[in-house]
């Protein structure tokens, strides 16, 4: 492995590039503004505010800083970064550009419709291309992020069986979900009902027989599932959850591994969540902002959040709708994350339908590609059987048992080959996981080098096993101390000066 | 066909399906029911090239009429501001744009940093010591908001006051009725708007877990009483929670300095566009209080030292409050949220600085006072309907008879003016009214042409 790499490290004293507030200096200023009007406004004394505290910098120092702090970070444009269930996967360059227009980004949610019939095209075409990739009857264009599209799942499911006069308490998860949909249920007031995999990675179907009752408001399922296994007993487990009177929420995180192949919606899910920030190729911006619109079948429509946005044929006009007596109301302000909406629409524009399809396939082709060549890895093994879809999950144990170090020892080592780490220690159901989604971005050098790097890592723990323990040293920081960072938090510049002056 | 983003074609594909053993691509596919495979193309367009993907998008978002070439004077929860093209620039650096959620903080120390300086100067903007790497937006910020009161109380019922946006209150509803909290409205001073306070220390008892005002106003009026609605609340044991324009701290006293315990916003006037509504930035502040610290929603970024004590360095903190480790016992669902829009309010606000920001809010509010005056001088029109101090939006009625607020503001447009919100389907009782909000992009002319048009239809 060609080891020539080193992540930039702008450092000053005992800190990497100084806090802005470090380098403030008298009156300077990085915005000048328009001369204000002669009018004086009433602000009664006792509201006024009297001193505030913000670093003064001239534009170019900003500018600097904040690109300094940039080069200290890991984006897909610079490494390969196989985060599963995360699809960091190449963000089209164009997309960025058109959501950028003054006509997408500078108009306002409450314009009069006719100056924004633009936007209520491009809503409503997404809206058909979802519902068409999803197998569902609408979309709700709303939530921010997946795990805001579970909230809103949760709730068309409550308004759903209290429509039908049901008070259903229990929402079924299995144990190998994401974290968001245990913690999206109990928000919504339901029960959380927890079922075991079985000895194939899936659902346990006696598991959930056994679960389903009339208490059953929903199953919450992923599928491919997070070991990157496809549920392939989906249509069982649809009709003992319908048989219950219960629903099928998707988790669509891993919809990147059925793109164009099978439809949520013809699985059997009545609740179905994109993550326009994966399988759609927003960026992700270190952590957002997303989208996860939600497509529900018919019967769940009445139920979706106002506005819808329609299309009155005799005036060819779109329209926003508030006129749905059944909505469950709003679960955020406006219509949702247009910003990304755009960049997720001109994205399906590009790829087409049998571009969705390749990505799909060539996803999964990834992926056991890097579980065919990882076999022959010592020291990383793959609990079950057969081929995976988008992502595979390793279990670093046996390496563990044979030198000690851990699996975040070894995702903590990649770093230093300029490569992100995979999830690690997640699906907690394998002990010491790693997650690798290689995305159909990837070249087949890319995928060749990290399984070179993972051979070279597994030899590197029996030969120097400290050296992994320290890992990573080729990055801008070292490992810090999240212990401490957790104890004594320090959330903030004044919250730093309270603890520097004790 | 060979697809640009896809690089692993033909010869090369068929070489590592023969690596993985299998002869079809389908084989992977093996474990789907043949019955639900999709035996079909999906129906979507054929796919665009880039230059057609452009004109395509063109010639759609041709249909929309975007303020930068007609001044708007709307706002009502989001703002138009001028966002600074350094601002744009450094936000599209690919290293902050194609990042994940900094859980690897060696290889994240830039985003985490920037996170870390828009959580401090957000700190100093609210005057509290805490706060997070965002929310949704203003609105979801406040559902957490009040389910923070309930879990740090015990108790059930969250006050608000009657004027607040109906989209907001909509979503406060949804977010807090699976914990079954009891929101209740308090009528507003019929002159002032303010929060009819008799009534609000009538409400508040044992069981109150918060009392929530904004200030500036959904309306765009300043709550002048804040001290004695703070002391209201705490007497009872409750939080006291205030939702905020950030823009209007610049010159407005901050809420940490009259007692709130939470502060929640709309952070998108800072530096980020108006987007149709979104991507906006939910700002959530708290006191230094562990007790509130650890019931905190959403990410927080710490500053630590590395394992050996030499270079400090931030990390993600207390993540033990969040659903990937506590699962259905977390503080919140939240994951993705909206950490390029706060690494733009960083920028932002460090290149205001102190003085850009007091002069930005002063600008705001002098603004918003020239159109105000200049409207309410015109017969037929009243502005502001309230008889309190505002900030820099307003209630404008319209008084001439037969002349309906759609009307006006449709009248405007032919004029070439972006009118204020339609304010008769959330507040029925103001008649023919409407919000306006100016700020530091509208010109003389801007405000001027929108005088000079509103006298003409009024007359």
């Amino acid at each position: 492995m060609n080891m020539s790499y080193h992540q930039a490290r702008w450092a000053r004293g005992d800190r990497l590039e100084p806090l802005v507030f470090e380098l403030s200096s008298k009156d300077r200023k990085g915005i000048r503004l328009p001369q204000k009007l002669p009018a004086r406004p009433e602000i009664p004394d006792e509201l006024i505010r009297d001193s505030l505290e913000l670093p003064e910098l001239s534009e170019p120092e900003v500018v600097r800083h904040y690109t300094r702090l940039s080069q200290m970070n890991y984006g897909v444009d610079l490494v390969f970064y196989p985060i599963g269930s995360c699809t960091m996967k190449y963000n089209p360059k164009i997309c960025d550009e058109l959501a950028a227009l003054e006509e997408a980004a500078f108009i306002h949610p409450d314009q009069d419709e006719d100056t924004v019939q633009g936007a209520l095209e491009l809503m409503y075409r997404l809206e058909h291309f979802l519902s068409e990739i999803g197998g569902v009857s609408r979309v709700c264009l709303h939530p921010s992020a997946g795990a805001h599209g579970e909230l809103l799942g949760m709730l068309l499911t409550r308004a759903y069986h209290s429509s039908r006069g049901e008070d259903r308490s229990d929402v079924i998860i299995p144990d190998s979900a994401h974290g968001t949909n245990f913690a999206s249920g109990a928000m919504a007031g339901f029960h959380v009902v927890i079922i075991p995999s079985n000895n194939r990675g899936r659902v346990d179907l006696e598991a959930l027989k056994a679960a389903v009752s009339d208490r059953t408001a929903a199953l919450m399922l992923t599928n491919p599932n997070t070991l990157g296994l496809f549920e392939d007993e989906i249509l069982e487990i649809a009709e003992v959850v319908h048989e219950a009177g219960g629903l099928l929420y998707y988790d669509g995180a891993n919809m990147n591994g059925v793109l164009g192949k099978v439809r949520p919606g013809d699985m059997g899910f009545d609740i179905v969540h994109f993550n326009l920030h994966k399988t759609f190729s927003t960026p992700h911006g270190g952590g957002g902002p997303g989208a996860g619109p939600v497509g529900v079948v018919q019967k769940l429509e009445k139920f979706l959040p106002v506005p819808t946005v329609e299309y009155d044929r005799k005036r060819r006009r779109y329209y926003l709708d508030y006129d749905r007596p059944e909505s469950v109301g709003k679960i955020r302000s406006f219509y949702g994350n247009f910003g990304v909406l755009v960049k997720a629409y001109v994205y399906i524009m590009m790829m087409g339908p049998a571009g969705l399809r390749e990505v799909g396939e060539t996803a999964v082709l990834n992926a056991n590609y890097v579980m065919r060549k990882m076999a022959d890895v010592r020291g990383f093994e793959v609990k079950f059987n057969g081929p995976c879809k988008h992502e595979v999950v390793f279990s670093a144990e046996p390496l563990k048992r044979e030198t000690g170090v851990t699996a975040r020892d070894v995702a903590k080592r990649l770093l230093d080959y300029g490569m992100h780490a995979p999830t690690y220690y997640f699906p907690p159901i394998v002990p010491e996981a790693l997650m690798v989604e290689p995305t159909e971005t990837e070249t087949k050098e890319e995928l060749d080098r990290f399984v070179l790097a993972m051979r070279a890592i597994a030899e590197e723990a029996r030969s120097d096993p400290e050296k992994l323990r320290r890992a990573p040293t080729r990055t801008a920081i070292e490992r810090l101390d999240e212990v401490k960072a957790s104890r004594e938090p320090i959330l903030s510049w004044r919250m730093y000066k309270n603890r520097a002056k004790l | 066909m060979v697809h640009q983003y896809i690089p692993n074609v033909s010869k090369i594909r068929k070489q590592m399906m023969d690596e993985v053993g299998i002869k079809d691509i389908e084989e992977l596919f093996a474990d789907v029911p043949q019955e639900i495979k999709l035996d079909r193309e999906l129906r979507l367009p054929p796919p665009m090239s880039e230059p057609e993907v452009r004109r395509h998008l063109s010639s759609i978002l041709s249909k929309n009429k975007p303020f930068t070439r007609m001044p708007t004077f709307l706002g009502g929860g989001v703002w138009p501001h001028h966002v600074p093209s350094h601002v744009r620039s450094v936000i599209h650096r690919s290293e902050f744009l194609t990042s994940y959620t900094p859980y690897q903080a060696e290889v994240s120390q830039g985003v985490l940093q920037a996170l870390f300086e828009f959580q401090s100067m957000i700190c100093e903007l609210v005057g509290l010591d805490v706060a997070n790497a965002s929310m949704y937006d203003w609105a979801t910020a406040l559902g957490e908001a009040a389910l923070m009161c309930a879990r740090v109380t015990g108790r059930r019922k969250f006050i608000v006051p009657e004027i607040i946006s109906r989209d907001r209150l909509s979503v406060l509803q949804n977010y807090t009725s699976g914990a079954h909290l009891r929101i209740v409205k308090i009528e507003p001073e019929k002159d002032t708007g303010q929060l009819n306070l008799k009534k609000l220390r009538r409400e508040v008892d044992e069981d109150t877990a918060g009392v929530y005002i904004e200030n500036p106003s959904y309306l765009g009026f300043l709550e002048t009483r804040v001290d004695e609605i703070a002391e209201i609340a705490h007497k009872v044991g409750a939080r006291f929670v205030v939702g905020v324009n950030p823009i209007s701290l610049g010159i407005i006293k901050a809420p940490g300095d009259y007692g709130a315990d939470i502060v929640v916003g709309e952070g998108q006037p800072l530096g980020n566009p108006v987007n149709f509504g979104g991507p906006a930035l939910g700002i959530f502040a708290c006191r230094d209080d562990e007790k509130l610290i650890r019931q905190l929603p959403g990410r927080l970024v710490g500053m630590t030292t590395t394992r050996n004590g030499e270079t400090w360095g931030y990390t993600m903190v207390l993540q033990t409050r969040e659903q990937h480790i506590r699962r259905e016992r977390a503080t919140s669902n939240i994951c993705s949220n909206e950490a390029l829009c706060a690494v733009a309010a960083a920028i932002y606000l460090a290149s205001l600085g102190p003085t850009g920001f007091r002069d930005l809010a002063e600008t705001c509010a002098a603004n918003a006072k020239y159109a105000m005056d200049g409207l309410n001088r015109i017969d037929g029109l009243e502005a502001p309907v309230f008889d309190s101090p505002h900030f820099n939006e307003f209630t404008l009625r319209c008084e001439r008879p037969g002349l309906s607020i759609e009307k006006f503001n449709r009248e405007l447009l032919k004029h070439g003016i972006h009118g204020g919100k339609t304010l008769k389907k959330e507040f029925p009782e103001l008649g023919e009214t409407s919000l306006l909000c100016v700020t530091e992009i509208h010109t003389k002319e801007d405000i001027d042409l929108l005088l000079e048009a509103a006298s003409r239809i009024v007359k």
